[in-house]
């Protein structure tokens, strides 16, 4: 299993990211965002969290023109796997490889702290490990997490079982930190190979920092 | 030529930056504002001196890169 971990000028979560993947038994490469092409042995990539290009424009605007993320998008769509975290996530929507977009929170405040999270759907290599309606603990950490889709694009969604977590309490019931349409955390798209989400499962590995709920999460991505 | 670009958030996407300041101008006590859009103006300096080009060069801009379409509109202006 080889997991290849994007990086750009801004990205900070690249070495959690790869600390993650590595303890749970994969190898991994971190690639700078000018690589044209991707190494060939690649499973997943990761677009990890941050503030690409500072988050200038829009986040993730600019690092969706990145040379790298040619080979992202043809990788993409010829079934491989991807992963956006974050500024990763949206990167993703920029790019066009998901649908929406993240707004900045209805609070307007930047929000860092742990959150529960309602599995949805797990009906996809993400989150094959656990079971719809499990509650996990997840920290957040962003500006723009104001998930935004139009009606019919949520109905799409919903439709399709793309939307894989939502911000819940820890009884499942909604409770929205940041404005995002139907409290939606994470989605995926409608083939269910690319994944995007906010919260950091990267920074739940270990129960003795607050919560171990990412490594099932993350786990999915290793039974390919 | 110049092209100004103004960008902002859809008509029916809730524009929270505008709320907070429309809230801010409340307090303010000033009276009589009904509503509050917070945009950005993007502003180009153009080679070209051809209204025609520099539209179609600027709104190709505006799709690619200077708006994000799913939650923005933008207008153009050439002074």
């Amino acid at each position: 299993m080889k997991v290849t971990i994007l990086q750009f000028p801004g990205t900070n979560c690249e070495y959690d990211t790869q600390h993650a993947f590595e303890a749970l038994g994969a190898t991994t490469e971190i690639l700078w965002h000018k690589a044209e092409s991707l190494p060939s042995d690649t499973d997943l990539i990761v677009v990890a969290g941050g503030f690409s290009y500072g988050d200038y424009l829009r986040s993730g605007a600019i690092a969706r023109f990145s040379p790298v993320m040619k080979a992202v998008s043809a990788y993409a769509n010829n079934g491989g796997k991807v992963l956006g975290i974050c500024n990763g996530f949206q990167v993703l929507t920029e790019a066009g490889l998901l649908p929406g977009a993240l707004k900045r929170n209805e609070s307007l405040h930047f929000i860092s702290k742990h959150h529960t999270l309602k599995v949805e759907n797990n009906d996809n290599i993400f989150l094959e490990k656990l079971n719809n309606g499990d509650i996990v603990n997840i920290p957040i950490a962003h500006h723009d997490g104001n998930y935004f889709i139009d009606e019919d694009g949520l109905k799409d969604l919903e439709s399709n079982n793309q939307v894989l977590l939502r911000y819940t309490d820890e009884n499942g019931e909604i409770k929205n930190p940041n404005g995002s349409v139907s409290s939606i955390a994470g989605i995926c798209n409608k083939e269910k190979n690319v994944f995007g989400l906010m919260p950091h499962p990267e920074r739940a590995m270990e129960s003795i920092l607050g919560s171990d709920d990412g490594v099932k999460m993350l786990q999915g991505f290793l039974q390919a | 030529m110049k092209a100004i670009v103004n960008v902002s958030l859809k008509a029916g996407v809730l524009d929270s930056q505008g709320k907070a300041v429309h809230h801010a101008l409340d307090s303010l006590h000033f009276s009589g504002v009904n509503d509050v859009r917070v945009g950005k103006q993007i502003i180009l300096k153009l080679d070209t001196v051809d209204k025609e080009k520099a539209m179609k060069d600027v709104t190709q801009m505006c799709e690619d890169l200077l708006a994000n379409t799913v939650i923005e509109d933008y207008e153009i202006e050439l002074v």
